[in-house]
């Protein structure tokens, strides 16, 4: 199942980010590379700065420095909005949803901003056949469609979880950057989750920001630890839970 | 109530008041009716930005006033005999109320696209205060600008034409500002319920959402921004026609207060909405004004009570459900 | 054009900015501390100036109503926060513009009510009339200088207090985190109150200072509460630096504008035409400032945003 990432093509190339806040450097050159079929997580303490790595990625942050290639373009130059048009689908660590919507409406959006058909003014969005049911495919792969009618702000926290997922989907994505898709879910729903996660590699690599290392050493090809806004291994799963520079700093802490 | 309810009481209510003028032959009410509508017509500008959109703007009374202006330079020319401009182009002014229409449609819009590429750019207090401030600017400007009246203002005596209609007559003007309403408020209608209605609402409730799906939510903004001048100057335009004046005092920022008062009053994010407030606080006017000339005095304590407690509005009152409150 | 005419405008900007200061002081404190946006604030300016006309015609003391300017504007002011501002804090920028907006009917009626539709006068007191003759053979009334001096001053005691002291060091942390400061202890209710009567009073202050040399009347507050707008957009929300920098160039440039357009277009246009378009060029000139500003640091000048 491991990709190589020698072999592969890689899709997203990030060079020497960096970012600080006041004082604070919450990435200090960060290098980091996503090849087809991975599933590459970035795991690290709390405030290690994964977030604000996704952030910049993602383009909701600009870097101080680095560079930024996806399907070999730079787009560091590029708002949060062209990237998703890119394909680069990002969930959020706490649920980013539209609260006052309902499942399906938070689907059709992110159909809407694919297509790049926001701006039609006349036709009444709830009657598009096209739409609903594109949305209504991506919320069937996440097992969502029942509750397509219910409003986000009446459905569980899990299914919050899958939503976000559904999202992504709907991107077409040519990359998934989830940032702790699992935060909050209890032991049934974190199952159900890396089951569907396994299945998002095919569809497109993942940078996964998780702290469920259960998770993260089950679905995992590759291994990046954050540690103080720096890099301190890249790796495969066993290479990295033998390494001792990272069970000095991290895992040797949070997993004695 | 339901919504739909709610909102067909408020359309029969605004039809039913000019036709008792007309039986009980009190002009007044019909004027009074027509006055309702043109605010509330300005109020449903402003929902579309504020109630669909949750850009706080207080500076509609910029895209009031131009709209007016549009329609009492226009006319002005028209009835002198000057025309507009000799170069480039020879342009005179008009007296037909559709072209006014149009104008004031494309000033309105013109000027909501520069003042909202700039102010978009903010949010929060700063977006009030931009919005606020940039009115202002257009309000000196028509204060100190002397060709057409400076602080006094500018009457055009007689209503502008349409179709051969006789528009003095006070139920045809009301006939003819009605239609205007319901066609303005059936398009609006049609766009908040559209792709783009739905990216709105969205970018009103999580930007970073809609950012991540690839809609840019500043276009979105400035799209919304510019449909709620172009409506608002309409307002404006009929406005004139109303009163056969315009002046400055069209611009002041009490009156981007007020109009947002109509929205709140009315519920906002409801169609209808903006009717329904501007009907009671023309009402409130009334009722209150006759009685003591300190009205604005009790308006405003039970402005204050109706946004600490009633939050939905009218709308939201009587149709038992309450509404985001922005 | 004279250069003590210059010179007179140039001093006649300062005074107006140090006065927008003043303004613009209290709005950006509770704005950075409360993250508040009150409308209202004009009508504290208004309050503060029929205070002191109404002790000055009683009491015939200017000192003694520039006092009551003082503590009428403080007392409501406090008022305010404590029955109404309070429950605002936590609610959107919709619901406080709302009820602000409200405030100025209520006030701007009540005063009507109380005082009449007519405005008042208030003499500038005798101690501080007549005109000091300056180098350069220029004679300027002694009474704006002693403006500009006491605006100066206040802003001196403003950065010291919010610098130095154990209250200004609760202002700075209640603007960077409510919770914190409410962790140590620190009467954050209290806190809220004394910023918000604090800044209240500096208006109330400004408003009977420039009723003096304009007239007392109802509606006097909310033209100049727009302009403190266009500072505080200037020079960056919850910046006393920025409301000082914004002022001082707001009221210069206003002032200036005002007498420099006219003469730059009558170079090129017949005089009248000139006058028309200068004037009404000059009343836009700090609007086009703004916007200038808010083009190149959409963040004002000394905000913190990007």
């Amino acid at each position: 199942m491991a990709a190589e990432s020698g072999n592969a093509p890689v899709v997203l190339d990030v060079v020497g980010l960096t970012r600080s806040f006041g004082a604070v450097r919450a990435n200090d050159a960060v290098s980091l590379d996503l090849v087809t079929g991975e599933i590459h997580a970035l795991i690290g303490p709390n405030g290690a700065g994964k977030s604000t790595f996704i952030s910049q990625v993602a383009g909701d942050l600009a870097p101080d420095s680095g560079s930024i290639r996806f399907q070999g373009r730079d787009i560091g130059q590029m708002s949060a909005a062209q990237r998703a048009r890119l394909g680069m689908a990002r969930t959020f660590q706490i649920s980013s949803l539209i609260p006052e919507f309902t499942v399906l409406e938070n689907a059709m959006l992110a159909h809407l901003g694919r297509l790049g058909e926001s701006m039609r003014f006349f036709a009444p969005v709830a009657r598009d056949r096209k739409l609903r049911q594109l949305a209504r495919t991506c919320l069937e792969r996440v097992g969502l469609d029942s509750r397509h009618r219910e409003r986000v702000s009446e459905i569980s926290h899990g299914e919050r979880r899958l939503l976000e997922i559904a999202i992504a989907l709907a991107l077409e994505p040519a990359v998934f950057l989830l940032d702790e898709p699992m935060a909050g879910l209890d032991q049934e729903g974190s199952r159900m989750l890396i089951g569907l996660l396994d299945s998002l590699r095919q569809t497109a690599p993942v940078l996964l920001v998780e702290h469920d290392m259960d998770a993260v050493f089950a679905l995992a090809d590759r291994i990046s630890v954050l540690v103080d806004g720096r890099l301190i291994a890249t790796g495969q799963p066993d290479a990295i839970r033998s390494d001792d520079t990272v069970r000095a700093a991290y895992l040797g802490v949070e997993h004695p | 109530m339901t919504p739909r309810l709610a909102s067909t009481a408020v359309v029969l209510l605004l039809l039913a008041v000019p036709l008792a003028g007309t039986i009980l032959n009190e002009p007044w009410l019909i004027t009074l009716a027509t006055r309702v509508a043109i605010l509330g017509l300005a109020g449903v500008g402003l929902n579309l930005v504020l109630g669909y959109g949750g850009m706080v703007s207080l500076g509609h009374a910029a895209y009031f006033g131009i709209g007016g202006y549009v329609a009492g330079i226009l006319a002005h020319h028209a009835l002198e005999g000057h025309p507009l401009m000799a170069w480039p182009v020879a342009l005179g002014g008009t007296d037909s109320m559709i072209v006014i229409w149009l104008v004031a449609i494309v000033c309105g819009a013109l000027l909501a696209l520069l003042i909202g590429s700039l102010s978009l750019r903010t949010t929060g207090v700063y977006f009030i205060m931009i919005t606020l401030a940039f009115a202002q600017m257009i309000y000196y400007f028509t204060i100190s600008w002397p060709a057409y009246g400076g602080e006094d203002g500018l009457p055009i005596y007689v209503r502008n034409s349409l179709f051969g209609l006789d528009t003095m007559d006070p139920m045809t003007f009301f006939m003819i500002v009605f239609v205007v309403l319901v066609i303005v408020i059936f398009l609006v209608s049609r766009v908040v319920q559209s792709n783009f209605g739905l990216a709105l609402n969205a970018v009103r409730q999580n930007e970073a959402r809609v950012r991540s799906v690839g809609i840019g939510g500043f276009r979105i903004r400035l799209v919304a921004f510019v449909m709620s001048g172009a409506i608002t100057a309409l307002a404006g335009a009929l406005f004139v026609d109303l009163n056969r004046f315009v002046s400055p005092s069209m611009l002041s920022w009490h009156t981007s207060g007020e109009i947002m008062i109509f929205v709140i009053l009315g519920g906002v994010a409801r169609l209808w909405g903006p009717i329904a407030g501007a009907a009671l606080y023309v009402f409130l006017e009334q009722v209150l004004g006759s009685m003591t000339e300190h009205w604005q005095f009790w308006v405003g304590l039970l402005l204050i009570v109706v946004v600490l407690h009633a939050r939905g509005g009218i709308m939201g009152f009587t149709s038992g459900r309450h509404s985001h409150g922005g | 054009m004279p250069a003590t005419l210059i010179a007179e405008q140039v001093l006649n900007g300062l005074q107006f900015g140090v006065m927008l200061f003043l303004m613009s002081a209290g709005l950006t404190l509770v704005f950075g501390v409360m993250g508040l946006i009150n409308l209202a604030h004009g009508s504290l300016y208004m309050i503060g100036a029929f205070a002191c006309a109404a002790v000055v015609s009683a009491t015939g003391s200017f000192w003694l109503g520039l006092a009551a300017s003082l503590a009428a504007a403080a007392a409501a002011g406090a008022l305010v926060e404590v029955t109404l501002m309070r429950r605002l804090y936590q609610r959107g920028h919709l619901d406080q513009v709302l009820v602000t907006f409200a405030l100025i009917l209520v006030f701007s009626e009540g005063i009507r009510w109380v005082f009449g539709a007519f405005p008042l006068y208030l003499d500038i007191p005798p101690l501080l009339a007549g005109t000091v003759p300056l180098p350069g053979g220029l004679d300027y009334p002694l009474y704006r200088l002693v403006i500009i001096a006491a605006g100066l001053t206040v802003a001196a005691g403003l950065f010291q207090l919010v610098s130095r002291t154990r209250l200004g060091m609760r202002i700075r942390a209640g603007e960077s985190d409510r919770e914190m400061i409410a962790a140590i202890g620190v009467n954050i209710r209290a806190l809220y109150t004394a910023v918000f009567a604090l800044g209240a009073a500096l208006a109330g202050f400004a408003g009977a200072v420039i009723g003096s040399i304009t007239s007392v009347e109802v509606g006097m507050g909310e033209p100049v509460l727009i302009l403190a707008f266009v500072v505080i957009v200037i020079g960056g929300i919850g910046s006393i630096k920025g409301a000082l920098v914004g002022a001082i160039l707001v009221g210069v440039t206003d002032t200036m504008g005002r007498l420099l357009l006219p003469a730059l277009f009558a170079t090129f246009l017949e005089p009248a035409d000139a006058a028309a378009t200068g004037a009404s060029l000059a009343s836009m000139l700090i609007y086009l400032l703004m916007a200038l500003v808010l083009f190149l640091r959409p963040g004002g000048l000394f905000g913190k945003a990007a």
